[in-house]
């Protein structure tokens, strides 16, 4: 599936496309098809997100939303070596998908 | 003869010189260096601005495009010029943006036509953002240095 | 330490509003982020993988403990309570917000701070030897010139758009201690005849196509100094490559040209440059140096200047018979550096506690740190290039309480310059171009070889880590180098060895095929393995690679 993540303006925090704005969490990515350029354009010069992109991402078993690269995965949880500092909730199912 | 190409006095947005602007279009570099009576003239950031040294006394206008605003050899170019003694005008055009205004201005720029207008404010704000300066420049103004040394 | 007069404070002070313009202006609309990424970049504002980062300059690595409680408050007021020391002798912090960015500014410049030029294609920071003032072996402070250029620098109306990023290092000392030849404007202040002048060596660089500076002029006068830098700075701007991103730094204009024929250009400039007049007055100089004067206390008494601490003294260190660690003894011989006045030496306060996050201070540390430079240090500290901090003038007899302090605030490790004292970037941590994690390599390989006591035993062995090819954490330059590459989507690092970023400046060679993680940390042993079989009396890791060459290594890692 395909899904769109970038960060938030005035924060900089990273942001996932729910489908009606942008969420701080992975797992409320949805898959936007073919309508990704459309809503990137449109999102972008509103100013909801900066810098926003496509990226791939699969559906593990459990229902989470995977981004297919590590970097994306770093992205929506934090940093490995301050796990401290992870995205809240967004790590409910531990650090082994990320890395 | 080379095709007129440039800005027109229409699309000067900021000017600081009393002289009446030149009415016609600039010709390219090679052009100028090629043909004897032309008055304008158009650097492109690749050109060698000292090709036109030896014939500054009679350019009354230099423009120096900035296709993109990234590409900062247009200023090596202004005060190449200014050094040479050149007291035309100086147009900066092309992608010419509100934080580039000052330090165009102080490499020698006097008129400024950007290729999409700017808001009055923020470019009055933009060529007030430095009340001293660090370096010599172009614009001849004391530096920070020479007032703390001013007899 | 420099001080602020009105001007450089106006000028700081303006540069803060005119961000807040920018950040006001981005925030409505009226600029593009592609317009305003050069201007947050020239103000040290990054879009970084989970958030904005903010890098702020220490110019030549030097601050006071006021300025370094600054940087603490900042950590815990607009970040989460720490910040990232870099090998370019500034600090990063790695969750800020663009709309805190200018407020940030505004409580930098209350202490004389500034985060301008710290990104962008523009002149960056100038760095220094972090021992400057203090080294034994110093010919000239290289920090008045520092801050000249600093100031020459700044807001420079011609180069703010130059082709690409632009590093300049003053050193004053023989010894390297700050990479110079490996900065694209690297300087060495030196005495010849009495008459003080500056080596300039230009196009050095890492990157992907690392290069060593070769020397372009062997002496411009003081009084020229900063011609002769416009002159450089300008050809650059004219004639580097602007079609190829990675092509643009001066070391590739350099290399293409020809150092001979790039010096004949600049030496045309700056003949020309000579009769412009952009020199500032020569007074300018000696105000600026009357800054650096070092208190009373530490102006050398006799002739002599310190040498490097040897067991014996450090046993009679303080009151006979003090109670006090073991530990301190091996700090004391290795994590001091000779002083020039015979009683005083700089003290290395290390940043890479074992399994710790190379560089990384917490606020909590830095005001321990900052207290302990208003006690100890006559109210002055550094940034070392290494990712770590010290004391430039520690009293010998006061070491033993200050190493306790140290070492109660998890500061004491006696590791400067071992197998632990590990360079890393950010990486993929932390970093949008990083390829491959570099914290948790330097972490397992810290805590590997201080668990088995092989550190002291390994003795000098500089080990340093890049998450990509821009090798921020210059891998090139590393005895031991290691660089993070993505292979298939999954991280695999590269070894090299044989760089050094010193006077013997080197750059590392590629061992063979790549390693994952647990391969890699394998592989550093096995390299220390081969250097502990073979070394001859007195060899560090680097003597003895450049003595037998890469095929010993070779074969114990791939024979």
């Amino acid at each position: 599936m395909k899904i769109l993540t970038g960060n938030d303006l005035r924060s900089g925090a990273v942001t996932w496309w729910n489908g009606n704005g942008w969420s701080l969490f992975v797992d409320d990515a949805v898959d936007v098809g073919d309508d990704a350029e459309e809503i990137l354009a449109r999102e972008e010069a509103a100013r909801r997100v900066n810098v926003p992109y496509a990226i791939e991402a699969r559906i593990d078993a459990a229902g989470n939303v995977r981004p297919a690269h590590i970097k994306d995965r770093v992205r929506a949880l934090g940093p490995t070596v301050r796990r401290d500092l992870a995205v809240p909730t967004a790590n409910k199912t531990g650090w082994d998908w990320v890395i | 003869m080379a095709k007129d190409i440039g800005t027109s006095p229409d699309e000067v947005q900021f000017r600081f010189r009393d002289d009446e602007p030149v009415d016609h279009g600039t010709v390219t570099v090679d052009a100028c260096c090629d043909q004897t009576n032309a008055t304008a003239v158009r650097i492109e950031p690749g050109d060698d601005a000292r090709l036109l040294l030896p014939f500054l006394d009679r350019l009354a206008l230099v423009e120096v495009n900035f296709p993109s605003f990234g590409d900062g050899r247009g200023y090596s170019a202004a005060r190449i010029l200014r050094e040479a003694g050149y007291t035309g005008e100086l147009r900066a055009v092309g992608q010419v943006l509100i934080d580039q205004l000052s330090h165009m201005r102080r490499c020698g720029f006097d008129s400024f036509a950007p290729d999409k207008r700017l808001d009055e404010d923020d470019a009055a704000r933009a060529f007030a953002t430095w009340v001293n300066v660090y370096q010599r420049a172009a614009d001849r103004r004391a530096t920070i240095a020479d007032k703390r040394h001013e007899a | 330490m420099y001080k602020y007069d009105q001007y450089d404070q106006a000028m700081v002070d303006a540069r803060v509003e005119e961000f807040r313009d920018q950040a006001r202006r981005r925030l409505e609309g009226k600029l593009t982020e592609d317009q305003f990424k050069p201007l947050r970049l020239m103000n040290g504002l990054y879009l970084q993988l989970h958030a904005y980062m903010l890098r702020v300059a220490i110019p030549y690595g030097t601050l006071n403990a006021r300025q370094m409680e600054a940087l603490a408050d900042i950590a815990e007021k607009y970040d989460r309570g720490y910040g990232h020391f870099t090998t370019r002798q500034n600090i990063q912090y790695n969750w800020i917000k663009l709309e805190d960015a200018a407020d940030i500014l505004a409580d930098l410049s209350k202490v004389e701070m500034h985060a301008i030029q710290t990104s962008g294609n523009c002149i960056r920071n100038i760095s220094a030897d972090h021992f400057a003032g203090a080294a034994a072996d110093e010919v000239v402070d290289p920090r008045p010139y520092a801050e000249l250029m600093r100031q020459w620098s700044s807001f420079h109306p011609e180069f703010t758009y130059l082709p690409r990023k632009f590093k300049i290092a003053v050193i004053g000392s023989e010894t390297d201690r700050a990479a110079m030849r490996l900065h694209d404007i690297g300087i060495r202040i030196v005495k010849r005849d009495g008459e003080v002048g500056a080596q300039f060596y230009a196009g050095g660089g890492m990157g992907r196509t690392p290069m060593i500076a070769p020397l372009i002029r062997d002496f411009v006068p003081l009084d020229q100094l900063i011609t002769y830098a416009e002159a450089c700075l300008r050809v650059y701007n004219r004639y580097g490559r602007r079609d190829n991103k990675y092509k643009a730094r001066i070391k590739i204009l350099v290399h293409e040209l020809g150092a001979a024929e790039y010096t004949r250009q600049v030496e045309e400039e700056f003949a020309h440059m000579l009769s412009v007049g952009v020199e500032p007055p020569l007074e300018e100089l000696a105000r600026i140096a009357a800054h650096f004067e070092l208190p009373e206390p530490l102006r050398r008494p006799g002739p002599r200047a310190g040498t490097p601490l040897t067991p014996e003294r450090i046993k009679n260190i303080g009151v006979p018979g003090q109670a006090r660690d073991g530990g301190f003894e091996a700090w004391a011989l290795n994590n001091t550096h000779p002083h020039r006045h015979p009683d005083y030496v700089s003290a290395v306060i290390s940043l890479k506690p074992a399994g710790g996050i190379p560089g990384d201070a917490t606020s909590e540390q830095m005001r321990v740190v900052a207290k302990l430079a208003r006690h100890y240090s006559f109210d002055e500290l550094r940034v070392m290039h290494t990712q770590n901090l010290l004391l430039p003038h520690v009293a010998i007899a006061d070491l033993p309480a200050l190493w306790q302090a140290l070492d109660a605030a998890g500061l004491g490790s006696p590791n400067m310059d071992t197998i632990e004292d590990i360079i890393a970037c950010p990486g993929l941590d932390y970093c949008s171009l990083a390829n491959a994690r570099s914290i948790p390599l330097a972490q397992r390989i810290s805590e590997r070889f201080a668990a088995s006591g092989r550190t002291e035993v390994v003795g000098e062995l500089k080990l340093k880590i890049s998450g990509c090819i821009n090798a921020c954490g210059h891998h090139h330059a590393g005895h031991i180098g290691i660089l993070g590459v993505d292979k298939k989507g999954k991280e695999n690092f590269q070894l090299s060895l044989g760089g050094s970023e010193a006077e013997d400046v080197s750059l590392a060679k590629i061992t063979g095929p790549g390693f994952d993680e647990d391969g890699v940390i394998a592989a550093v042993e096995k390299v220390t393995d081969v250097y502990l079989a073979t070394r001859a009396d007195g060899e560090r890791f680097l003597d003895t690679y450049r003595r037998i060459g890469m095929e010993p290594f070779k074969e114990a890692l791939y024979g």
